[in-house]
Parts: structure tokens; C-alpha cells; sequence
């Protein structure tokens, strides 16, 4: 009998032997996407956040706090929570540069806290984000899935969950505002953010589907329907933190097709159909504007758009084209 | 009616959002995929399908394999517009690929759309593929 606590010698890492190629891809996008918030020009806001009204400043700091928490649990809980799991070696590093990540991007909220807001304010913001009830509510429900010794499988569910849906009703707010041309330059921060949680949603979603494809039929539809029961207990929590925040802005329907369209992202990350329906997943053109701003959408085969106008001439000549 | 839909020629890796979009879809299709050695040649002219995967300034954005397809100057000549894929949550590069290849084959860009698809977007793009179908001529703007 071996000694059950013998030290386990991990081997060396060899970036020139893949199992998966997409550890590769996914590892050197998010390395070419790094940044720090100092790249943003935040002071640039100041005159904008001040022709906001004191709820909407405090809204702001608000939802920006629920941001900040659910960052730090992906940086501490939960991208250390996959490592364990991870099939391949490069799979881990690229858990580490994701869970670095969400470290990244819950220090920034700090950074636009120190810029736009006083202490008071934002002490008050993280007090109420200890005491909100559906915050705490969508914590809870994710850690507990991220616990020890529970399903990897499910565990990824979770994540993917957080990563391409829970932090939706909070990034609805600075796109709404860009929309009126309001604090840009934290639009501008915020994009990053959502450019990084799209690759960790889409890779973790995609490892899930790696180890969902070897179950078993019956396996198979266990795990869908935890997951779509998930689903549902995640969106009832959001709905109701929803209504607290926006109510009083008259938003929250506007919020609400915007989970519905992120949920059913968030399930396609998974390899799963839709859940809401088209007419309640429809976004505000402007929000989704405001998400891809210089990619305007063409729909050339139902004639709306002038005509197949070629956006911004963008990065064409990749040597690989022989024409 | 289907006999005029055009061909469709599509490229999805092993996360498989284009795939489940072109079985939604529901219409006969060529896959592209990186694994491929030999690529397939379209018999009739055809729309592509392609997904984007760019590296944060847009370099990159057209899969290998779709540029090797697209190199070919036999197979290129079928290509009668393109459809891009993508994430709008990558912002200014969203659907890049598309944009891509309509600027480089000078064909028009249809459609874009997100992941694997709405059910919305499957009806818009079979009811547009019928569209090309019967007037072909219209899209050479
Ligand atoms: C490394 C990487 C880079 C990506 N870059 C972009 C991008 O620049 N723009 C975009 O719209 N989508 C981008 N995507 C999203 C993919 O285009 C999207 O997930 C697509 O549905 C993948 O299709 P497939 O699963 O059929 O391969 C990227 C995905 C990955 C993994
Ligand atoms: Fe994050
Ligand atoms: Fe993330």
C-alpha cells in the first residue's frame, strides 16, 4: 500500500505537445487581450458622472459592486474551484490567466469608485452589497455548486452560468449609459470586461461539452436538466435583483429581455438550445450597439441596412491570403 | 423549391455553435474544419458561412482552413456571398470574419449572427437563401 499523502510531482508543461488545440487558441487570445485598467482614461468621465442624479449615481456604484463580487468569487472560488478538474495541463494555465483575469477586473471598479465617487459613497455601495438580499442569494447558489467534491461537470455549469449571464443585469447599466453618451470612458472599461468574460464563458462551456459528449444517454439528460434547473433558479434571483435596481429608472423590462438574451448565450456556451423565446429575447438596438459599436449589423437578405457597406477596412491583409 | 436554394459551404471548430446552427437550418452543407486535409469542392455555387476568431486588434479573424479554401482560385469562383458568425460581446470585431471575406472575394455580406444562432436568425437566413435562389442577379450590387 502506497502512502495515501505522497506528494504529487505535476509534469512539466509542453506548450509544443497539444492534446487540445483550442487550449492553445483560447490561451493566446486571452494573453494578446490583457490590460489593466490604467489603460482607460477614467478622469475623463468626471464632468459626465456629475449631470447624474444622486440615484443614479448611487445605482451606478451599486450595481458596480454587485460586479465586484462576483468577480472576486471567480477569481478566488471559482476558476481555482475547475483547476482540479482540468483534463489537460494547458487547460490549467489557462484557468490561471482567467482566474488573474477576474482579479483584474474586480480591482477596476475600485479604480472607477477612486475617480468618480467619495469615500462615503463607496463604503456605503459595499455595505449594501454584504446586506442585498439576491445578491447574496446568487452567490450562494454558485459557491454552492463550486463546493468540493461536487459534479466538475456541474461546476462548469455554474461557471459558465456566472461568467455569460449573472453579470448581465449589471452590465445593462454603463451600455445604457454609453447609449446617451453618458460615462464612455467606463463603457469603454466595461468592454474589456465583457470581451474577457466571452472567452472564459465560451472555453469553460466548451470543456463542459468535451466531458458532457462521454456521458452516457441518461447521464446526459440528468446534467441538462440540472442545468436548465439552474437556470431557472439563477433567473428568478436576477428578476427579482432586477426590479430593486431599475424600477425606479422604469428600465427593468428593458433589463429583463437582456437576461433572457444573455440566459440563452449562456446555454449556447454549453451546447444547448435557447430557453426564452425570440419576441422576449429581442434587444434594444441601442444596447446592442453600445455592446459592438463600429460593427454595424447587416441584414442584406431582408433589405434593411442601405446596402453590403463594408465597415471600418480592418485588419485584411493576414499573410495567409494568396489574393 | 429547394433545388434553387444555393449550396451552402460553412466552417465550425469543435465548439460546434455553426454546426448546430447549419442543423437547425436544416439544408445540405459542406463542413470545413481544421482537421481536414483534403478540402471539398462545392459542385454549384454557393453561400459561405464562417465564424470569427480574432485576436483583440482583428488579426486572424478568417479560420486557416476557410483562407486555404478561399486561396484556391477554382473553389473561390462558386462563392456568391457570406454569412459571419460570432459573439457581439467582442465588441468592435464582432462578425469580423464575415465583413472579411466579403471585403476580400468583393461578394455581399448577408447576415451576420451570434453563437448558433436565434430562431429568428434561421428563418431570416432560409427565407434570404430562397430569395437568392430565385433571383440570383440581385445581389451583384
Ligand atoms: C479565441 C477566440 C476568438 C474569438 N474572436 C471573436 C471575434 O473577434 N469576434 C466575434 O464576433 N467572435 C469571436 N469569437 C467567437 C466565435 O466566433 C463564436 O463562438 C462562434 O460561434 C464559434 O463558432 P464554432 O463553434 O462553429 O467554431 C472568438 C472565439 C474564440 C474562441
Ligand atoms: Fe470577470
Ligand atoms: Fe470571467
Amino acid at each position: 500500500m502506497k502512502d495515501m499523502t505522497e506528494t504529487k510531482i505535476p509534469r512539466a508543461i509542453n506548450w509544443n505537445r497539444l492534446d487540445d488545440e483550442k487550449d492553445l487558441e483560447v490561451w493566446n487570445r486571452l494573453t494578446v487581450n490583457f490590460w489593466l485598467p490604467e489603460k482607460v482614461p477614467l478622469s475623463n468621465d468626471i464632468p459626465s458622472w456629475a449631470t447624474l442624479t444622486d440615484h443614479e449615481k448611487q445605482l451606478t456604484i451599486r450595481v458596480f459592486t454587485g460586479l465586484t463580487l462576483l468577480d472576486t468569487i471567480q477569481n478566488a472560488v471559482g476558476a481555482p474551484s475547475l483547476m482540479p478538474d482540468a483534463i489537460t495541463p494547458h487547460e490549467e494555465a489557462v484557468l490561471t490567466n482567467i482566474a488573474f483575469m477576474e482579479a483584474v477586473h474586480a480591482r477596476s471598479y475600485s479604480s472607477i469608485f477612486s475617480t468618480l465617487c467619495s469615500t462615503k459613497e463607496i463604503d456605503e455601495a459595499f455595505r449594501w452589497s454584504e446586506e442585498n438580499p439576491h445578491l447574496q442569494a446568487k452567490a450562494k447558489a454558485i459557491l454552492d455548486t463550486y463546493a468540493p467534491g461536487n459534479d466538475p461537470l456541474k461546476r462548469k455549469i455554474a461557471s459558465v452560468f456566472l461568467e455569460s449571464f449573472l453579470f448581465y443585469s449589471g452590465f445593462y447599466l454603463p451600455m445604457y449609459w454609453s447609449s446617451r453618451a453618458k460615462l464612455t470612458n467606463t463603457a469603454d472599461l466595461i468592454r474589456l470586461i465583457i470581451r474577457d468574460e466571452a472567452v472564459h464563458g465560451y472555453y469553460i462551456g466548451y470543456k463542459f461539452q468535451r466531458g458532457y459528449e462521454k456521458l452516457s444517454e441518461a447521464e446526459q439528460q440528468e446534467m441538462k436538466d440540472y442545468a436548465f434547473g439552474l437556470m431557472f433558479e439563477l433567473y428568478g434571483i436576477e428578476n427579482q435583483y432586477t426590479e430593486e435596481l431599475y424600477d425606479e429608472l422604469g428600465l427593468t423590462e428593458d433589463v429583463k429581455v437582456f437576461l433572457h438574451y444573455n440566459a440563452n448565450k449562456a446555454l449556447q456556451n454549453l451546447g444547448f438550445e435557447a430557453l426564452f423565446p425570440p419576441e422576449v429575447s429581442e434587444v434594444n438596438p441601442a444596447i446592442l450597439a453600445a455592446l459592438s459599436p463600429d460593427s454595424e449589423n447587416h441584414d442584406f437578405f431582408s433589405g434593411s441596412g442601405s446596402s453590403y457597406v463594408i465597415g471600418k477596412a480592418v485588419a485584411t491583409e493576414d499573410e495567409d491570403w494568396d489574393f | 423549391m429547394s433545388a434553387s436554394i444555393p449550396a451552402l459551404v460553412y466552417f465550425s471548430s469543435k465548439s460546434g455553435n455553426t454546426h448546430r446552427f447549419i442543423q437547425r437550418l436544416g439544408l445540405p452543407a459542406l463542413r470545413l474544419s481544421a482537421e481536414m486535409d483534403q478540402l471539398p469542392f462545392p459542385q454549384s455555387p454557393y453561400v459561405l458561412i464562417c465564424p470569427t476568431y480574432a485576436d483583440g486588434e482583428g488579426r486572424g479573424a478568417v479560420p486557416k482552413q476557410v483562407i486555404r479554401f478561399l486561396n484556391d482560385p477554382e473553389r473561390r469562383e462558386g462563392i456568391l456571398g457570406v454569412i459571419g458568425a460570432g459573439n457581439r460581446n467582442f465588441g468592435a470585431t464582432y462578425g469580423l470574419a464575415g465583413r472579411i471575406i466579403a471585403q476580400k472575394c468583393n461578394v455581399p455580406l448577408l447576415y451576420t449572427f451570434e453563437l448558433a444562432g436565434t430562431d429568428t436568425d434561421i428563418a431570416r437566413v432560409r427565407a434570404g437563401l430562397e430569395k437568392l435562389g430565385r433571383h440570383p442577379c440581385s445581389t451583384a450590387a
